[in-house]
């Protein structure tokens, strides 16, 4: 990186207007099902943010409209006070475990380098400077001996692992990840941990799907409590409490899940 | 129908027509389990495979028909389901793959056996096999005095046999197929089901193999199970359905197949293959007119919704004019500025609504009645009691409040209104109007 | 022979027997067609001919089995099967119009063109279908596979009633007429796995992705769908080529079987091209070879069954993913736990 752009990005620094992550009024519906609704939130940078709320309250459907994979139906989305497009290269995205079929032939080194494909560009090989990074990624997860590993032979913690090397050798400055401590052994979700207040520290901002509440405290200084609508964001001690977990978990707006329902279907009720 | 469709014979059409529907009939009826399983290609698979099965026992028997032939295939035909399950299961190999690798060598061994036989024996690999439903016909057979085709009576067989297994076996099929490890546990031999199943598609195929050609049940096999899924729910509907659509589809093929190329002066195209076509046909047809995935319907119903809002609106925008103290009739311009809708749609609305007598004409505008009163009071009633909800339960800033209970209100009915009221405490909406009671309710006592 | 071939085949064409109508397929082919040649002699390995067989068919092979990986990682294994069906109703629609305009109808260029269309075609319909609610992606392979092939049929019988559609010569196709290839064939087979390599090679790491995390893919903002129709693309290719030398079904075989039987040996997705593309090029070759040794036995057919024979070994001894390497590895864990 040239000097130029890095003054660049110096004097937007200085700014201090271009947060990480800014979305307002975002409306997300799936065939008139609203999925999101109006939800807005500033994630400033050197955060470490959980995004906490029931299954089907839209969390991964709010880091897809981040990434642009779905349309929104309404409000504006700022990554770095710009379209997500344009600062595609600044944002890792770590998917569910699930999301792939571990039996494919590929290893665990290969999965971690692919976090550097759009770096490298089209038509361009990987490089022996590319597999080092991916290794010392992989390093600083304490995976860097199962690189030549087929990912079918990892654990579950190892495959995780991997995912989120992938998405660290990127470099990036907006983390996402789905569930990353879904079904992982203790090691590694304190690895994890590591990691990821690591990168807070040094500016990077993560947005970490969560389903633990009992961790939420410990890992997390912001919390963004979600379910169909944002229920609280805040910092966690604020945040956190009973009161709101309650909103969350608690009152599902039936009456509103039922009328959406109606409308899906293009019924009175 | 016979002016339309020339040289059409009784005798020899209607046979063929019969014959395609059982066979379409007896395809559908198992596809349909096989389409749900996600083995759709197993049909075309099972047809290649059989090769080398009708090959030995045509070189052991020198007959081209008969019950070893038909052994034959059915050997091959499990032997490709089995062994490719055993691909799958044992040797980790992807379920397309394992059918790829299972029935492609299968065929190969087919051709080899027979090109060493025809070394040997006269054999010629078009005697091996021999059958097209135009000619099936005339290969007759006499049942009790009654003289039928021979195609005709096995496909039938085929068909009671293929009706009395789902029948029989409706409940556990339906498990088996939906979770297989849950009927597994529930001790529902599911391995074995799928094994009938397997000894059933290989026995249609080669039934039909011999008689019609095998294109037609391969098609049959897949292409009406997979039309009746766009608009059943129900395994039992969409059996039926799957079974309707594919003796539609072997009627029109075989009229297309004798009519069609008489208009290009030609004498006749393939009825078999024309069956194929006419029920993929059948399934662009349906896909536009489902009702789930229907492109036309679903322009029809976004049409209507969308006429349904603008009309209603009209009828709220009426309301609350006289609500804010406007006594003089309300006049066209001025409902399409408050609205900004385009005249044609509010002339529509006011059309309709005069028809139904919601709305009067008076001096030079228009006036609501009593029971359009009642109706619109209803719609701003829904929609200031969702906006006090979502108010209450969002935490949604006032000015967004309107355009979600825009839509909101016209999928609301008396009884939701009912349960939204109880749900609220205020008594006004956030905007400070006061919430319409509910015709034919006492207003709620206030405190 | 040729008599009761032609007898045959009237009966056949009005819609018999799947497989042969497969052979078919290649009717049209077998109408224009580049007669087999007649001269099975002895054979040696400075002959001329068999050395361009050998090359011919050992480019086909590697062209199939580099190609097949991808479909086989995508989960389409068959797609191979669904699109040579496919390519049935555009090398008959081609032969009725090249004879309606009065042309020659019998041209392969012409035919393999019709037979890309109607392919592409396929591939665009099965994509469309597969976006509709509750049709998987089997089943719109094998409606379009049916349909296709059905109108094919239908396209075949009008051909048959055409001044030229008479023509003798199927037999064959049906096994595929590698043993009759010629240096024009080869040269076009030659240069299409060229092609498809370079292809391959240049988008590797891109296909990689896809196949494997296409939701990250996705999110990295590569043009997924266009790399999906890349890889159709690619089997496309390959099949037209294939068609003419290898017969409709046995394409399919070494599409499928390479890949499959590679698997077993590596579980890096480089290699495994390698060794499929390998495997792919040897069974080619050692059909070809064995037709031309034993006239009795044909090529399409001995090249499918080399290909099974090293699948069943790769499926027996197949270090990475063999059955004997897996018992081998599970009673190892077994002994350390006890």
């Amino acid at each position: 990186m040239n000097n130029g752009t890095d003054f660049g990005r110096q004097a937007l620094d200085r700014r201090a207007v271009t947060a990480p992550l800014e979305i307002q009024h975002l409306t997300v519906s799936f065939a008139r099902k609203p999925v999101l609704w109006d939800v807005t939130f500033v994630a400033s940078a050197g955060s470490l943010i959980g995004v906490v709320g029931p299954n089907g309250a839209g969390k991964s459907t709010l880091f897809k409209a981040i990434m642009d994979l779905i349309p929104r139906q309404g409000g504006e989305i700022r990554v770095f006070g710009d379209r997500f497009t344009a600062q595609r290269r600044r944002v890792a995205y770590v998917p569910q475990r699930e999301s792939v079929d571990w039996d494919f032939p590929v290893t665990a080194g290969e999965v971690v380098t692919m976090g550097l494909y759009s770096e490298i560009g089209w038509f361009r090989r990987v490089t022996r400077e590319h597999r080092r990074r991916a290794l010392a990624a992989m390093e600083r997860l304490g995976i860097a001996d199962l690189a030549n590993r087929q990912i079918s032979e990892l654990s579950g913690g190892q495959q995780q692992r991997t995912f989120l090397a992938r998405a660290l050798v990127q470099q990036a400055d907006l983390y996402l990840l789905d569930e990353p401590f879904s079904a992982v052994d203790a090691a590694t979700e304190t690895i994890i941990v590591e990691v990821l207040r690591e990168l807070r520290d040094a500016g990077k901002t993560a947005l970490v799907i969560h389903h633990d509440l009992q961790t939420v405290p410990s890992y997390f200084d912001t919390v963004l409590l979600l379910n169909l609508r944002v229920v609280a964001f805040g910092k966690t001690d604020e945040v956190f409490q009973a009161e709101n977990l309650q909103k969350t978990y608690g009152g599902r707006l039936t009456l509103l899940d039922e009328a959406t329902e109606a409308m899906r279907h293009r019924r009175t009720i | 129908m016979t002016r339309i469709i020339t040289d059409w014979y009784w005798p020899l059409d209607g046979w063929i027509i019969a014959i395609g529907i059982l066979c379409a009939a007896s395809a559908a009826l198992l596809g349909s389990f096989l389409v749900l399983r996600r083995l759709s290609l197993l049909g075309d698979s099972i047809s290649h495979a059989i090769l080398p099965g009708l090959a030995l026992a045509f070189m052991w028997t020198a007959s081209r028909s008969g019950w070893p032939v038909f052994a034959g295939a059915i050997v091959a035909g499990l032997l490709t389901a089995l062994a490719s399950q055993w691909l799958q299961q044992r040797g980790r190999v992807d379920e397309g793959a394992a059918l790829g690798v299972v029935f492609t060598t299968l065929f190969a061994i087919g051709l080899i056996l027979i090109n060493y036989g025809a070394a040997r024996v006269d054999l010629d690999p078009g005697c091996v096999l021999y059958g097209a439903i135009e000619f099936a016909p005339l290969d007759r057979l006499s049942i009790a005095g009654w003289e039928m085709p021979r195609a005709f009576v096995v496909q039938l067989i085929v068909l009671v046999l293929n009706t009395s297994f789902v029948l029989v076996l409706h409940k556990e099929l339906k498990i088996a197929t939906f979770a297989p490890e849950y009927a597994e546990s529930q001790g529902i031999p599911v391995p074995w089901l799928h094994r009938g199943l397997m000894v059933l598609v290989a026995i249609t195929a080669v039934a039909s193999f011999e008689s019609v050609g095998s294109i037609l049940v391969v098609a049959m096999l897949v292409v009406p199970p997979a039309t009746a899924l766009l608009f059943v729910n129900r395994l039992k509907s969409l059996l039926i359905a799957s079974m309707l659509l594919g003796a539609v589809g072997a009627i029109a093929g075989h009229l297309a197949a004798i009519s069609l190329p008489k208009w290009f002066g030609l004498r006749s195209a393939s009825t078999a293959g024309m069956m194929a076509v006419a029920v993929g046909g059948l399934f662009v047809l349906v896909c536009l007119v489902s009702p789930r995935c229907g492109l036309l319907a679903a322009g029809y119903r976004g049409l209507s919704l969308r006429l349904k809002i603008a009309f209603e609106d009209v009828l709220a925008c009426l309301y609350r004019r006289s609500e804010r103290g406007a006594r003089s009739p309300a006049k066209l311009e001025e409902i399409c500025n408050r609205l900004g809708r385009s005249p044609f749609l509010v002339q529509l609305a006011i059309w309709r609504y005069r028809r139904l007598g919601l709305l009067v004409h008076s001096q030079d505008g228009w006036r609501l009645t009593e029971s359009g009163f009642e109706r619109a009071e209803e719609l701003v009633r829904s929609h200031r009691l969702w906006e006090t909800y979502l108010a209450e339960n969002l935490a949604m800033p006032a000015e967004r409040l309107h355009e979600a209970a825009e839509s909101l209100e016209h999928f609301t009915a008396q009884p939701l209104r009912s349960r939204l009221a109880e749900e609220i405490s205020a008594t006004e909406d956030p905007h400070g109007t006061p919430i319409p009671p509910e015709r034919g309710t006492p207003r709620k006592p206030q405190d | 022979m040729n008599g009761l071939c032609d007898t045959w085949l009237g009966s056949m064409i009005i819609g018999g027997g799947n497989w042969l109508l497969d052979g078919l397929t290649l009717l049209a082919l077998g109408v224009f067609g580049t007669a087999p040649t007649d001269s099975q002699g002895p054979v040696t390995w400075a002959d001329y001919n068999t050395q361009v067989v050998l090359i011919g068919t050992s480019c086909l092979g590697f062209a199939a089995g580099l190609v097949g990986c991808f479909a086989l990682l995508r989960r389409q294994a068959l797609v191979g099967d669904a699109l040579s069906h496919a390519t049935l109703p555009g090398i008959a629609a081609a032969f009725l119009l090249a004879e309606f305009f009065g042309g020659d109808g019998k041209r392969l260029e012409w035919l393999l063109l019709g037979a890309t269309c109607s392919g592409i075609l396929g591939m665009w319909m099965m994509m469309q279908l597969e976006r509709l609610p509750r049709i998987k992606p089997d089943a719109a392979m094998g409606i379009i596979l049916s349909v296709f092939f059905g109108a094919g049929i239908v396209l075949v019988t009008i051909v048959q009633q055409t001044e030229a559609g008479h023509a003798a010569g199927l037999e064959s196709f049906i096994y595929g007429k590698a043993a009759s290839m010629l240096r024009r064939d080869t040269m076009m087979i030659a240069s299409m796995a060229v092609a498809v390599s370079v292809v391959v090679g240049l988008f590797f790491k891109e296909l990689k992705l896809l196949c494997f995390d296409e939701g990250f893919a996705l999110a990295r903002g590569y043009p997924v769908s266009r790399l999906n129709a890349l890889i159709l693309a690619l089997v496309t290719v390959v099949t037209v080529i294939g068609l003419q030398a290898v017969g409709l079904i046995l394409i399919i075989a070494l599409l499928v079987i390479p890949p499959s039987a590679a698997r077993f040996w590596t579980n890096s997705l480089g290699p495994m091209c390698w060794i499929s593309a390998g495997i792919g090029a040897m069974s080619a070759a050692a059909g070809a070879i064995a037709s031309a040794w034993a006239p009795d036995l044909p090529s399409g057919p001995m090249m499918v069954m080399t290909c099974s024979g090293i699948f069943a070994i790769s499926l027996i001894c197949g270090p990475a993913r063999g059955v004997l390497a897996r018992l081998a590895r599970r009673r190892d864990a077994a002994g350390r736990r006890t």
